[in-house]
């Protein structure tokens, strides 16, 4: 019973406050209408409440509309719980009791219970919870917060419950909120639509209305035009079906396209940084993924500090974990500079095969030190969720992630094109031999590059740890396409890798929905091998001195 | 650190002293029985095999600490065949040929079968304890993790009538043991009146990790009137990607619940779960189980690591009950020799984790209870619905051609992992 305890410690004072709002609103349609909904007797809530020790769902499933149907003072409180999972009975007596803010309460009386005995959940499904938010709807159809109104008559057209239909009317005759009226207008065509004893006219306004809204929903609705319904009105749903899938085929190709370019942004980002080590200097890093790793284990790290010094802070981690991600990706790269990669310039098979020992050495590190299994990243509130455009959900974290990834590429282009070491990088790139003439240390400027490009890869890393898994595998899953995206724009060019980048996210995305994701990579791999063919240096080959050398 | 003579005298003389002490011992129990571990320490599949290398290690320890087996203590044998399948092969071999009685190992089908003509080849023992596609029987392997029918069927079966669900969406890993589960989950939704089109079969590569295009086409699918659920066999470390898009695109499990075959405890250990309350897996056992047997395990567990916050998982518990199965056919043998431990193997009962008794069938395969679970949001599974009494695993599925007339059984006199009841001849179909 320990983590029931624990559950309802975590009750959030949102619910609190929408159960007290329950509390009150069903108490009032007790006061002003006593026929159709009198209270029964204490008997007969007995037998309802009973109905939920049964461990059986249709049991519970039959309390739950009995126990909405009764008038019970505590209704609204117990199913709150019920489908929180908070709704327990006592095993030797059986009696139903529901836990709250610590405190656990008796369902008949609504009094606190002091010591309740050992205790048996009552069993919830997803059925069970359905039919609680059905039967919270009933209750909740005129309360105070519009949100909560909304949902109540999108769960009454869920469940298609004809029997609200009467009682929504008449509470959308008395609504002002002009989103609310909406939500009201759709369920009351929903209902009629299925409602066999509906007029034709009031179905063939339904179907208009339905046709109007043009999302996944209306379309169900109006593929379940009764079969007793007139012709005119199953022409008008079949044009109007007709009509939104039109719609949706739109969506769906602007859709695909955003995925496209959220995908992209997630290559540019794992890519970036090898578009320097690779792409500039030359070197074949197969250790680049496990920067990106480092990263993602960074943000770790600081989450948990964050989480035990500053837990109010929490949403601002991933800002804090930036530059600490950068710095400590930056100074692994430039440690294996120094130490590895230094030795190797100009033998890139050697340099290939000890970076790849490299990465498996790093890989083992973390495993050893983090364990192998999974780490939790949390996502902070403002990338959780998605944003609803035009019937097109995109998702928060994958909207950021595309203008986080657009702002490092300006900044690495602004570091390469506008800084004085930006200059020298170039310069020891074009012709090593002229740069030391002119005084600039070579070997530095080496080692620093190395640490940028890496450090860009952290700074990825602290990106991909709000969408993949934080485990020792995430460089693996990345090394391959960071590769392609650099060797398909052209080796050495950053507009190159942007470009490259997101053009494969989008032929991905544009194939998958065809062929699947399995062989949406094959088709895709398979596409750049043939362009590579055509074209060795890639969609932006770089020309002059530099590339003959 | 220099050493002196007279300290390099005393080390001699402690090891000495040690050695003759051990050397006693060792006279009065005879000779260690080896145990092998085979399972992956490094690499990707690490992040599921540790803890079953650590578990084995705690039951061995556990198993010495009340008097050894047969009067001689056991003694692991840890190798790590680091997630590469032949490897796992030539470990396999190593660790037989050292002398171990008995190898408890493999996480992935792969690895199962390239261990697999080893085990036959030199005649010895493999536990093998994750959930996995069925279609085989070995004489020289005990499967202590579920067959589809201890596992997939069941949590198909909740969903139809509990869930009402009419609709499905079959999303796995590209690899054998989706396609094999979900060849057999098609056939047997057919077979209950469910119409093709209300079936979407959908597989994506390992470690996928975008989501978006799938889990919108889900949505969509399931907006269509009919309940639907998604039955997933992704596997591993594509599951958080997954369930975070779900989370992030709005899917409840109360619109279209997802129900999983590999996610347990361990991989829910990576993921914030307030959003997938509802969600389901089913298993043959859960963290949560209220038993007086999962609890004295747990505690084992946390004590033996050091840290409270570790998980516990199906597999951890089905290499407790092939240990303990194992520990009890060695005793009524007497010996560890293979041929007659296999032969005692067989209905031999142990108690599992959720408060029943699960015994050895003929086909290598145990009986076990089948659970489903709903993710709660402290990553843990409450069990909402459980088979009534204990499932016994079958090797070939029911439900598909060619495999619905084969049996298994390896006791005498028909000793045949495929037999076939339609030809009445050993050797398949």
């Amino acid at each position: 019973m320990a983590h029931l305890a624990r559950t309802s410690i975590r009750l959030t004072r949102s619910v609190l406050v929408a159960l007290t709002l329950a509390l009150v609103l069903l108490a009032a349609p007790l006061v002003s209408t006593p026929v159709s909904a009198q209270q029964a007797s204490t008997q007969d809530v007995e037998t309802i409440l009973a109905g939920f020790t049964r461990g059986q769902f249709p049991a519970t499933l039959a309390a739950v509309d009995a126990l909405a149907a009764s008038g019970h003072p505590h209704a609204a409180p117990i199913l709150q719980a019920l489908s929180d999972r908070r709704l327990v009975f006592e095993t030797a007596s059986r009696r139903v009791l529901w836990q709250e803010g610590g405190q656990t309460f008796d369902a008949l009386t609504g009094e606190p219970v002091a010591a309740p005995g050992p205790t048996t959940d009552v069993r919830v499904s997803n059925a069970v919870r359905r039919a609680v938010q059905t039967a919270m709807a009933s209750l909740t159809l005129r309360a105070p917060n519009p949100a909560t109104r909304i949902e109540a008559a999108v769960s009454i057209l869920r469940a298609r419950d004809l029997s609200q239909r009467a009682a929504l009317a008449e509470a959308r005759a008395e609504e002002t909120d002009p989103n609310v009226q909406r939500a009201f207008d759709d369920t009351l065509a929903g209902l009629a639509l299925v409602d066999p004893d509906a007029p034709e006219a009031e179905r063939l306004a339904a179907v208009e209305r339905l046709t109007a809204r043009a999302d996944a929903g209306a379309r169900a609705l109006l593929l379940s035009v009764p079969a007793d319904a007139t012709d005119a009105v199953k022409a008008a749903a079949a044009e109007g079906i007709a009509a939104i899938d039109r719609r949706l085929e739109i969506q769906g190709h602007v859709q695909n396209l955003f995925f496209g370019l959220s995908l992209g942004s997630v290559l540019l980002l794992a890519a970036i940084g090898l578009a320097i080590t690779f792409g500039v200097m030359g070197v074949i890093n197969m250790a680049h993924g496990e920067m990106v790793m480092i990263g993602a284990y960074a943000t770790f790290v600081v989450q948990e500090l964050m989480r035990a010094f500053a837990p109010g802070l929490l949403d601002l981690s991933l800002l804090v974990a930036l530059p600490l991600a950068f710095a400590t990706a930056g100074l692994v790269g430039i440690a294996l500079e120094r130490l590895v990669i230094r030795h190797l310039y100009g033998r890139p098979l050697e340099t290939l095969l000890a970076t790849w020992g490299v990465s498996l050495i790093l890989q083992q590190a973390v495993r050893t030190l983090f364990g192998p299994t999974n780490r939790e990243v949390m996502n902070p509130s403002f990338m959780s969720g998605s944003l609803e455009l035009f019937g097109i959900a995109l998702t928060w974290s994958r909207v950021w992630i595309i203008v986080f990834a657009l702002a490092v590429f300006l900044a690495l282009l602004v570091a390469m094109k506008a800084t004085s070491f930006g200059l020298r990088m170039r310069a020891v790139v074009q012709n090593r031999r002229m740069a030391a003439s002119m005084g600039i240390r070579t070997p530095w400027v080496d080692a620093l590059t190395f640490g940028l490009g890496s450090g860009i890869a952290g700074v990825a890393g602290v990106a991909l740890s709000q969408i993949d898994n934080v485990s020792p595998n995430l460089g693996q899953s990345y090394i391959i396409d960071s590769f392609l995206v650099v060797v398909f724009g052209g080796v050495g060019s950053l507009w190159g890798a942007l470009v490259a980048a997101l053009s494969l996210g989008v032929a991905n995305k544009l194939v998958e929905p065809l062929a699947g994701a399995v062989l949406a990579k094959i088709v895709i791999l398979v596409a750049v091998i043939l362009f590579i063919q055509k074209r060795p240096r890639g969609l932006f080959a770089l020309k002059g001195r530099a590339v003959e050398s | 650190m220099t050493i002196t003579r007279r300290q390099a005298l005393q080390m001699g003389a402690a090891f000495a002293g040690a050695f003759a002490l051990g050397s006693r011992s060792a006279f009065a129990q005879g000779e260690p029985i080896k145990v092998g571990v085979l399972h992956s320490l490094s690499g990707t599949m690490a992040i599921s095999e540790t803890t079953l290398k650590d578990v084995m290690l705690m039951l061995i320890e556990q198993q010495n600490a009340k008097g050894g087996l047969l009067g001689r203590q056991l003694e692991a044998v840890v190798v790590d065949p680091a997630s590469d399948w032949p490897l796992f092969a030539e470990k396999a071999r190593e660790l037989i040929t050292g002398g171990c009685a008995a190898t408890f190992g493999c996480w992935t089908s792969v690895s199962r079968k390239s261990v697999l003509p080893v085990f036959e080849e030199l005649n010895s023992i493999l536990f093998y304890p994750v959930q996995y596609e069925g279609e085989e029987s070995s004489r020289n392997v005990f499967y202590t993790g579920a067959a589809p029918n201890q596992q997939a069927i069941p949590a198909v079966d909740y969903l139809m009538e509990v869930e009402g669900v009419e609709r499905w969406v079959l999303e796995g890993t590209d690899y054998v043991y989706p396609r094999t589960t979900n060849r057999i989950l098609e056939a047997y939704l057919l077979s209950k009146g469910v119409a093709p089109e209300d079936i979407r079969v959908n597989y994506t590569p390992f470690s996928h990790s975008d989501w978006q295009t799938i889990v919108s086409d889900i949505k969509r699918f399931g907006s269509e009137g009919k309940r639907t659920a998604v039955v997933s066999t992704i596997n591993g470390d594509a599951n958080v990607p997954f369930y975070r898009e779900l989370a992030n695109q709005g899917v409840a499990a109360t619109d279209i619940p997802v129900v999983a075959f590999s996610v347990g405890e361990e991989e829910l250990a990576g993921i914030d779960t307030g959003p997938l309350v509802g969600h389901l897996a089913a298993w043959n056992y859960f963290m949560s189980v209220d038993t007086p047997e999962n609890q004295a395990f747990i505690d084992a567990w946390h004590a033996f690591t050091g840290d409270t916050n570790r998980v516990t998982n199906d597999p951890m518990e089905a290499h407790y009950i092939g240990f303990n199965m194992w520990v009890k056919a060695v005793e009524a043998a007497g010996t560890t020799d293979p041929d007659a431990v296999i032969d005692a193997m067989v209905g031999v009962a142990v108690p599992n984790l959720t408060g029943g008794l699960s015994a050895m069938m003929p086909n290598h395969h145990i009986t076990k209870p089948v659970l489903v679970g709903e993710i709660q949001d402290d990553g843990q599974f409450a069990v909402v619905w459980e088979t009534a009494g204990l499932v016994p695993g079958d090797a070939w599925s029911d439900h598909l051609e060619g495999s619905k007339d084969l049996m298994s059984d390896w006791q005498a006199p028909m000793n045949c992992g495929n037999f076939n009841v339609a030809t009445g001849q050993c050797g398949g179909a």
